[in-house]
């Protein structure tokens, strides 16, 4: 199998989609021939040409208000907010309509529509362009959440979230757009509200979203040389939430770590945490649940705060070891 | 049945003073200045080019952060502060950091705002000012506000806000004008129309031909400006700010300019959506040969003049840059103590433990 990145397998989700249905078609600001503020739609306009890769004006609840009355309609739109920090703008058009509509049309009204959006931090864009605010719209019924971790889950959700007759947000992480995996060139779907374990381990769990899971992965080898067998799942997708695989494995090895880069209080590891604890996994707990996410504190500019504000692999390893009681 | 778009927009035509060859082509609105503030004008406009040069380099070099280039709109960001007092309130952009610098923000501080230095946002007493918007277009709601205070304290001044051309496609835009317009607010909107929010040209962004007429359905004034006539921008500003302190409502300004430079230094590459034909088309229209021209006609300018301007102009930049070199760094405690009025408990403890930290 060929290995692309991240950016490319979320490129070529939405191509391959687009030359199949003559529905779906992209809006969003500097997506022509900018090809994006981070070049997810490089080369799309020259083959689909201005009316489905549609530059938008600089309005983003223009945007989004736009994604639902077509969505309504028929047609299946897919918005890329450039940031999405920006989604506070859009947020009354996602949160008191798109969610809310085929709810209260009794059914008989749906929007296909998916908002994708980079979100996280690392690359010095400062506390307006870099937070992860995935908590708010989890807490939104009518909303699906996704969050890819690597190039493979990314094409493949990102199909699954196209194919979905529900809105669905689908956050995409600034840091992984370089990284690369084994992406099958076809088209696949993998479903929304299944968890991926990505590495099996037996003495402490990590549930971790999208860059954390990577630093979970580096934490897990780091532990191994130490004896620590580590667990790392990816939830994928934060509404619908697999919660059997997550309970499973806390059944099993006792002991859990939640880590997401967003600012721990609020974040969606709380969920994730009384989730656990409301199961019957809470009885196999060895050790109080363990939560690491960003410092309550707006990100930083300087490289070094920024990296301190949120959670690295020492980070990580802390967590895991203090739920051994091996600090 | 009437249709009044084509009539409406034909009114909007641009307003301008000084022409491409640097010749008067509208006595009766000829501005009344000195020809020691013409003369200043001029210094200001080639100062600020050297400076948007030098922080470039300073960028490229890694000696500043977060920089929004400025070459090409000089007339525009220039000719409208200088039209401005004291007393009046700013409500800049991200590329708007010239007219603070004119308005009275140390130059120091200016590039510790682009170093993400706090200290770069605290305007200094007397600098009536909030620091830059880097969120499009949420100054101009902001400004609706600041306006009303000032109407409701009785002040003899007025609220300016400064975006580009993509900022008027946001609902804030329609909002903020229409809000400002229906309780007769002292507020100045200026829009610099540089052709380009990033990559989109205007045309992408409206399908209205002038963005000035945009006020018509706020019910304000609005009027289109050749943005790299200094003297036009000026003179357009001073009668906005004459009929807002008079209590006669808002006016929406555009000037019609062109940023030579990328969008920020952050990685944007304008040849993949400007071509160099265009590049050139504008850069016949600057902004500063049309006035040196205008100035060396008059016997106000010389080449000496000019050379005296970029050597003080470098010299205060490099002493700016030395400066915001020796300000205290920003420390952990800093940003404990700077986001709450009073601190809670949970970061009374944290300040302790840092403040302990520091103090080794």
């Amino acid at each position: 199998m060929r290995e692309i990145t991240y950016l490319e397998a979320v490129r070529e989700a939405m191509s391959l989609e687009m030359r199949k249905n003559k529905d779906v078609f992209i809006l969003g600001e500097d997506i022509g021939v900018y090809g994006g503020a981070f070049g997810v739609t490089r080369g799309m306009i020259e083959e689909f040409g201005p009316e489905r890769v549609r530059n938008t004006p600089i309005s983003e609840a223009g945007i989004a208000g736009a994604a639902v009355g077509s969505a309504l309609t028929g047609m299946r739109p897919i918005l890329e907010l450039q940031f999405s920090d920006f989604i506070t703008i859009a947020l009354d058009q996602i949160v008191n309509q798109a969610a809310k509509i085929r709810y209260m049309y009794g059914g008989k009204g749906k929007v296909p529509m998916v908002v994708r959006t980079p979100s996280g931090s690392g690359t010095g864009a400062a506390a307006q362009h870099s937070q992860s605010l995935e908590a708010w719209v989890t807490h939104i019924p009518g909303l699906k959440v996704v969050q890819p971790s690597t190039a493979y889950d990314a094409k493949g959700l990102l199909k699954a979230a196209m194919d979905d007759d529900n809105p669905v947000i689908f956050y995409e992480h600034k840091l992984l757009y370089k990284t690369s995996s084994d992406v099958p060139e076809e088209a696949y779907s993998l479903p929304l509200g299944k968890a991926d374990v990505k590495r099996e381990g037996s003495d402490v769990t990590i549930v971790a979203t999208a860059i954390m899971v990577h630093r979970a992965l580096e934490a897990a080898a780091e532990l191994e040389k130490e004896g620590i067998s580590i667990e790392v799942i990816d939830p994928c997708t934060l509404v619908p939430l697999d919660e059997e695989t997550i309970i499973k494995s806390v059944v099993k090895t006792g002991r859990v770590v939640v880590v997401h880069e967003a600012v721990k209080r609020g974040g969606y590891g709380g969920e994730i945490a009384s989730m656990i604890a409301e199961s019957e996994a809470f009885d196999y707990l060895d050790a109080p649940i363990k939560r690491l996410g960003g410092a309550p504190s707006p990100v930083p500019y300087h490289p070094d705060l920024e990296k301190a504000h949120a959670p690295q692999v020492s980070n990580i390893i802390q967590a895991a070891k203090e739920t051994l009681n091996k600090v | 049945m009437k249709h009044v778009l084509e009539s409406v927009e034909s009114q909007f035509e641009m307003f301008q003073i000084l022409n491409e060859d640097g010749k008067i082509v509208n006595k009766d609105d000829m501005p009344e200045l000195s020809d020691d503030e013409l003369k200043e004008l001029m210094r200001r406009m080639v100062y600020t080019r050297v400076l948007d040069q030098r922080s470039i380099a300073l960028n490229r070099q890694g000696r500043l952060g977060f920089y929004a280039p400025t070459a090409g709109q000089e007339a525009s960001q220039l000719g409208s502060q200088f039209a401005l007092e004291k007393d009046d309130f700013l409500l800049p952009g991200y590329r708007d950091v010239p007219q603070l610098i004119w308005q009275g923000l140390p130059l120091y501080q200016a590039f510790l705002f682009s170093r993400g230095h706090f200290h770069g946002n605290q305007m200094p007493e007397g600098v009536n000012a909030v620091s830059p918007q880097i969120i499009i277009g949420a100054q101009y709601v902001q400004t609706a506000g600041v306006a009303l205070g000032i109407k409701k304290r009785g002040k003899k001044a007025v609220a300016v806000t400064y975006t580009g051309d993509g900022g008027t496609s946001q609902g804030d835009f329609y909002e903020g004008i229409n809000f400002a317009g229906a309780y007769k607010a002292p507020a100045i909107f200026f829009v610099q129309n540089n052709y380009f929010a990033i990559s989109v040209p205007v045309e992408k962004q409206t399908n209205a031909k002038t963005l000035a007429q945009k006020a018509v359905a706020a019910g304000i004034e609005g009027i289109q400006v050749d943005g790299m006539d200094v003297l036009a921008v000026y003179a357009v500003t001073k009668h906005a700010r004459e009929r807002a302190i008079n209590g006669e409502g808002p006016m929406l300004i555009e000037t019609l300019t062109y940023r030579y430079g990328p969008h920020t230094m952050a990685g944007d590459d304008p040849t993949r959506y400007r071509t160099d034909d265009l590049d050139n088309e504008w850069e016949k229209k600057d902004p500063l040969v049309r006035f040196r021209k205008f100035l060396e006609g008059k016997n106000l300018w010389s080449e000496e003049d000019e050379s005296k301007v970029i050597e003080e102009a470098k010299e205060e930049i490099k002493k700016a840059i030395k400066q915001a070199d020796e300000y205290p760094k920003q420390k952990v405690t800093d940003f404990i103590s700077n986001m709450y009025e009073e601190l809670p408990y949970n970061l009374q403890e944290q300040m302790e433990e840092y403040k302990e930290k520091e103090s080794k």
